[in-house]
């Protein structure tokens, strides 16, 4: 508290001041909002999921019941769907191409980096080019491929092509010319290591932040693939869960308990959430650092 | 011993010559991979949509040449006059722009807000992560996470009559502008995050001493950001929107499971990939599909050039 008469200048700083906060308020409310529209659904989803079909029928409500445990079981040990096989699956192709993915886009990238070759300005323009086609152009071909060479519930071609990701690639490239100097592959070389052995001992290490983020995507990206695979999976056995989601959507639902409904959908997007939970400092600042290619 | 020497020096000099070999081993599985499961399958999806093969019933129809009489079939008017292909192109773009235009507009915003010095917002860690969140998630889950809250007997219509607000249960999978303004908030609530992470990194990318300057010579916020913030962060807007659109004209899993495939109601949620997929199970049309693929690749193109044309000369005339 100023004891001395207002100034002008004083009376103008306070009524900014007064502004900034109104702005601010108004800058938090607006957040607020949408975070509570971005976690509202899953909210419902949750408490839904502790509900059984009875309580849900009776009406509308935000807080959980008691009926977690009972839903999961019934969800858990549903015949027509079996969402256990379906999580194996989904994580077994998930991983796998995770691994694949991250790990030829980099060797692929450091092919390009490290190497003076016939043709590596036009192999990288290529995959440059080839990353603005949109992969549903190639999807009936492809899978006239794998249905002629009798490769359908398999899970082959859901993770081979992975080995080509553009993106990712592309990704790796950029981390590669920031951080890695051609000096440490020299090195590496007058100590006598082989090329593969300095990319699998010395490049890797130091391209770690960049294959775990990528790892993430990759996983994340096939873990929620529907399109292919729901063109190239019909045995139950080896179905993916979102399959199994949309078959739970052309089910007659009306017949079905809610309560485990609810529970399969928590299911399919829990192993997600857990990660990001965990990761999503990571994660966003590993968006963050893709942008920067302006 | 000097032999053994010699041998080596050879070795290491065979060595040093021939370090481009390692360059081509190491890119060659990713352009084996890629010629085997992407140039080759868009090739012979192309050279499908020249013939005639399906699948009618347990029987094989064709593969017989047909000339371009699947693109004819495709632009062909139905009973009532609707050339389908068209329907569902428009159907996707009103779709796409009823979730994109708020995207860009909020995420334009947020982005702002976050990287405002004078705000100075705290927790943006937090609010960063949870508005990215929904990208993560299954969209098919997401889907029928909708459509279970949105169902007649679902929470949505019961709070709504507890509330007083309705008599009876609205149906939103019946009336053409709810469903398409479902998926609609859906596609916005799974990419606004994404777009606001790469605009702030647009923003943080531009010298801050450019704005300190503006402010120094009286412009507003308003002047700044039109006048710099717009104008320098250009390049990135146009490769969001782009990228986005791209994404936009492949919207599948969200109308495919909220409709149950169908695009109800009368097909107004249909998107042009739906369709797409509508011929390969269980016909397995190839030549019908492989012409949409075609329309869809072609269209993508198109509209792509359209966008970057459009945006880099408003650039130019400002």
């Amino acid at each position: 508290m100023r004891s001395y008469p207002y100034t002008r200048s004083d009376y103008e700083s306070q009524r900014a001041r007064t502004r900034l906060y109104i702005c601010r308020a108004v800058v938090y409310a607006v957040l607020v909002f949408l975070t509570v529209l971005c976690l509202f659904s899953f909210y419902l989803l949750f408490v839904n999921s502790t509900r059984s079909n009875a309580q849900l029928q009776a009406g509308f409500r935000l807080t959980p019941q008691e009926n977690f445990w009972t839903n999961l079981r019934n969800a858990w040990n549903d015949v027509s769907i079996s969402i256990p096989i379906g999580l194996r699956n989904s994580f077994v192709i998930a991983i796998l191409t995770g691994i694949l993915t991250t790990y030829f886009s980099a060797l692929t990238a450091f092919g390009i980096h490290a190497y003076d070759f016939k043709g590596r300005k036009f192999a990288y323009i290529f995959i440059l080019a080839v990353m603005m086609i949109p992969p549903q152009v190639g999807a009936v071909g492809f899978v006239q491929i794998v249905y002629k060479l009798k490769l359908t519930n398999n899970y082959l071609p859901l993770i081979l092509p992975s080995i080509a990701a553009p993106v990712v690639f592309f990704y790796m490239k950029q981390y590669m010319e920031a951080i890695l100097p051609l000096e440490i592959v020299e090195a590496a070389r007058c100590d006598g290591s082989n090329e593969f052995s300095t990319f699998n001992r010395i490049v890797l290490p130091i391209m770690r932040p960049a294959l775990a983020v990528q790892l993430i995507f990759a996983f994340v990206g096939s873990w929620n693939n529907y399109f292919i695979p729901a063109l190239l999976l019909d045995k139950l056995e080896r179905k993916t869960v979102p399959i199994m989601i949309a078959q739970l959507r052309s089910a007659d639902y009306s017949k079905f308990d809610m309560g485990k409904v609810y529970m399969f959908i928590l299911l399919a997007i829990l192993p997600v959430v857990i990660v990001y939970v965990f990761l999503s400092k990571f994660i966003v600042r590993g968006v963050q650092a893709g942008a920067i290619k302006g | 011993m000097s032999r053994q020497r010699e041998q080596n020096n050879y070795l290491r000099r065979y060595r040093s010559i021939s370090y481009a070999k390692w360059g081509y081993l190491f890119i060659a599985p990713f352009f084996i991979v890629y010629i085997l499961c992407s140039l080759i399958p868009q090739f012979l999806t192309i050279y499908n949509s020249f013939f005639e093969s399906y699948l009618d019933g347990l029987t094989q129809v064709g593969p017989n040449f047909v000339g371009f009489k699947n693109y004819v079939t495709l632009f062909t008017p139905d009973n009532n006059g609707v050339i389908g292909i068209f329907k569902y192109t428009s159907n996707t773009l009103v779709i796409w722009l009823l979730g994109a235009i708020p995207q860009f507009v909020i995420a334009m915003i947020l982005a702002l807000f976050f990287t405002s010095y004078r705000l100075n917002i705290r927790g943006q860690t937090f609010f960063k992560s949870v508005i990215y969140m929904p990208n993560l998630i299954m969209a098919s889950a997401f889907a029928m996470l909708f459509f279970t809250l949105f169902s007649n007997v679902g929470p949505v219509n019961q709070m709504l009559i507890q509330l007083g607000i309705l008599e009876k249960p609205f149906d939103f999978f019946r009336t053409r502008e709810s469903v398409r303004l479902l998926i609609a908030l859906m596609n916005f609530l799974m990419w606004f995050g994404n777009t606001t992470i790469l605009f702030m990194s647009g923003i943080m990318g531009i010298d801050h001493e450019l704005f300190e300057s503006a402010t120094i010579d009286g412009a507003n916020s308003t002047q700044v950001f039109f006048r710099i913030t717009l104008p320098l962060l250009m390049p990135i807007v146009v490769y969001v929107v782009i990228t986005a659109m791209i994404g936009g004209l492949q919207m599948f899993d969200v109308p495919q499971v909220l409709t149950n495939r169908l695009g109800t109601p009368d097909r107004t949620a249909m998107t042009l990939v739906m369709y797409l997929n509508s011929y390969l199970t269980p016909s397995k049309n190839y030549g019908m599909s492989g012409a949409i693929s075609v329309y869809l690749f072609a269209i993508t193109a198109l509209l792509s050039i359209i966008v970057y044309r459009s945006m880099i000369r408003q650039r130019s005339s400002r």
